[in-house]
């Protein structure tokens, strides 16, 4: 087992026993889940949305070739410049070399999951560079010293008397009744100096729309407007799935992603950029960057099977509904993206150490059920459970232990007595009262929940023996 | 003339809680059917593909196939197993030349309260109990095979059964077979979160059209002493006055 793993065991055990935790979780879910139902309802045919948003998805990242190109093309044409980051070392390399050759000392960010992805923040803090981060939910994870919790809603495992204490440790203000309206005029007040003190902002892009050369950028605070128009230099870092082919498209991405994402018709600002401060033009930066990251996302595109994970537009709604994201919170994936999605993406992006991420499942599909691109997720975890066990990965004992299996099914007579035998030396075992103990081979079931049922009689012995006479003995049918 | 019907017992249903099977058995013949069981009959290979281990899983649903060969008409009380028959067969063999056996197999495999309302047209089925139930959505009857309605309008056809709904029904109990011991605490967390919302239903039972989840529910209620049992679907509707 990797350390990752070993580590997501331990953090998993820790979390699901947290029943503050659990508690704060279940209140901020059920408030989304209300406003979530009221937006699909909002909806016509939720359905076909779905599956429209799937279709654009699909054709955008089945030629992604002929639209990354288009797009490029077009932002150059607006003045803008384009850096195509294989991995996440080039696209910070480019970010700091650009930020040091241009005096750059301050950077607002607008949230950005893909900064996260490639670390970007240290790397220019080493560098002498305050970082900024402006979406609330980011700038309360940041004066945590933590990773985001979830990929929309940062610090979601938060409640408002933890974030009063925080602030007043690191802000050194103190809000004396938490009153959330003061709570967030006091992150606004010191946000409000680094947003003007800022030379560089960076953001991330929801979409990439190909025939226009615009990134759009959906945020509920306003803070993303004033980090890409306020200092000089925009640069906008987003991985190559994020392309769509046509304005036209975000009519329909715009509202789902909302919807999907918050519950809300339409984010409060839904922003186009399509290149730096033209002459004509009153505000803007004068320069504009799209760094364009693939980090591993065209050795995906290259896998057919899997490809359509390339379509998700981060909307969230995956972790929201997943029973385990519930259970054990956003930080105990240990990675950049958390949840259904987290689970299926990152073995892909980040190779081997995270295949347990796809065990830790019940494969119950409500993921896949809610999914606004229609990405079968819970299937793409199977996926990766099949490809962790041919990789050779898998534990030893447990391929030896599927093997023996294997046999046993595969000849009734070995099955019959194999079960015969379970059933009778864990009837033994468990009149000794040793259930849930070391000597109980399956503690793991029985530490926390009454043993399973052991009859002395399998339904096959049962039939051979004949029903009809079971039944004369007995008038009462019951789940015994 | 009488439905043939091939019953197809999941190996841990016959292990485990063959009075599932006996209880499908007697509300199968109760309608009219001939009912058979094909002793030859041994897992389907859910454990192994689940868990990842395809080429372990693949003779197993191979050996299936080679079984029920000859069966008109299969139904089983599991809609988690009738699952791997229809939905992942056909994938796990997606290269062989097996494949359109297995779409076959599948099209005429059913779990039982699909078998009872689509194919039989039965919402009555003349049984009774009086208690009060309510019902947990198992994943995969749910989202795979898409039965959302069919148990539930079993339940209302039984005599004397108040139904009551439970928030959340549709939410995973958290069993997930290896699951359920690989990662003990998240599906134990799980399971203590269905039991709360079973318990403030006040229902007497909670029910599925899985064994498979039942009896990690009654595991979770019995640890915690709750008042509620589990009780398959199966078992409810082969009660009679």
């Amino acid at each position: 087992m990797s350390s990752a793993a070993e580590q997501f065991l331990r953090d998993a055990a820790t979390k699901s026993a947290d029943l503050v935790h659990r508690e704060i979780i279940r209140r901020n879910m059920d408030s989304y889940e209300a406003a979530h139902q009221r937006g699909r309802s909002r909806i016509k045919n939720w359905e076909a949305a779905r599956r429209r948003c799937q279709e654009i998805k699909r054709e955008a990242i089945e030629h992604l070739d002929k639209y990354l190109l288009q797009f490029e093309e077009k932002v150059i044409a607006h003045g803008g410049h384009v850096f195509w980051a294989a991995n996440g070392d080039e696209a910070c390399a480019y970010i700091k070399d650009l930020a040091v050759s241009r005096n750059v000392r301050t950077v607002v960010k607008s949230k950005s999951m893909v900064t996260e992805e490639i670390h970007l923040s240290p790397v220019l803090e080493k560098v002498g560079i305050k970082v900024w981060e402006t979406d609330l939910g980011e700038f309360i994870v940041q004066l945590r010293n933590e990773p985001p919790y979830h990929i929309v809603t940062p610090a979601m495992h938060l409640n408002r008397q933890q974030i009063r204490e925080l602030f007043r440790e690191k802000l050194g203000e103190d809000i004396a009744d938490a009153d959330p309206q003061k709570l967030v005029a006091l992150a606004r007040r010191k946000l409000r100096e680094a947003f003007f003190a800022a030379e560089m902002g960076i953001s991330g892009a929801n979409f990439l729309v190909a025939d226009s050369g615009a990134i759009a950028i959906s945020t509920n605070e306003g803070n993303g407007r004033l980090s890409t128009s306020l200092p000089r230099i925009h640069v906008a870092v987003t991985g190559i799935e994020k392309i769509v082919p046509r304005l036209e498209d975000l009519g329909t991405l715009w509202p789902v992603l909302a919807t999907s994402g918050t519950g809300q018709p339409i984010t409060t600002y839904s922003t186009l950029i399509g290149g730096p401060r033209r002459p004509s033009e009153a505000d803007g930066p004068e320069e504009f960057h799209v760094v364009l990251l693939d980090n591993g996302r065209s050795s995906l595109l290259a896998n057919a099977e899997e490809r359509e994970v390339l379509t998700c537009i981060r909307c969230g709604a995956c972790l929201n509904i997943c029973p385990v994201y519930r259970n054990i919170g956003g930080h105990t994936y240990n990675t950049t993206y958390q949840g259904p999605i987290g689970s299926v993406l990152t073995p892909h992006l980040r190779g081997n150490d995270f295949q347990h991420l796809a065990q830790a499942s019940s494969l119950c599909g409500a993921c896949s059920s809610v999914c606004p691109v229609n990405i079968n997720l819970h299937h793409h975890l199977l996926h990766n459970r099949r490809d962790a066990a041919a990789s050779g990965n898998a534990k030893a004992s447990e391929r030896a232990q599927f093997r023996l299996w294997r046999t046993a099914m595969l000849h009734p007579g070995l099955y019959r007595l194999g079960g015969w035998m379970m059933r009778r030396s864990l009837r033994l075992l468990y009149g000794m009262g040793l259930a849930g103990t070391v000597f109980d081979p399956m503690r793991a079931w029985s530490r926390k929940r009454t043993p399973m049922p052991l009859p002395a009689k399998s339904f096959r012995t049962r039939w051979k023996e004949g029903l009809e006479k079971e039944e004369q003995g007995r008038g009462q049918v019951g789940n015994k | 003339m009488a439905r043939k019907v091939s019953l197809f017992v999941p190996c841990f249903v016959d292990q485990l809680q063959p009075q599932v099977a006996v209880d499908a058995v007697k509300v199968l013949r109760r309608v009219g059917c001939e009912v058979d069981f094909l002793p030859d009959q041994t897992c389907c290979g859910q454990p192994a593909f689940n868990t990842g281990f395809w080429d372990e899983a693949r003779p197993c649903a191979e050996r299936f196939l080679r079984v029920f060969k000859d069966a008109e008409t299969i139904v089983s009380p599991s809609g988690s197993c009738t699952t791997m028959v229809r939905a992942f067969f056909p994938e796990l063999m997606a290269s062989g030349a097996l494949h359109d056996e297995a779409v076959a197999l599948g099209k005429r495999t059913f779990e039982l309260s699909e078998f009872l309302v689509r194919q039989m047209g039965l919402t009555d089925v003349g049984a009774s109990f009086a208690h009060t139930v309510t019902y947990h959505a198992s994943c995969h009857g749910l989202r795979e095979l898409k039965l959302r309605d069919e148990p539930l309008q079993l339940l209302r056809g039984v005599k004397g059964l108040k139904l009551v709904d439970m928030l959340r029904f549709d939410e995973c109990c958290g069993f997930g077979g290896t699951f359920a011991t690989k990662f003990e605490s998240i599906s134990v967390a799980m399971g203590d979160s269905k039991a709360d919302n079973i318990a403030v239903t006040g229902a007497e039972y909670v029910t599925a059209i899985d064994p498979s989840c039942l009896m990690h529910v009654q595991g979770i209620l019995g640890r915690r002493k709750d008042r509620a049992r589990a009780i398959h679907l199966a078992s409810i509707l082969a009660s009679e006055a």
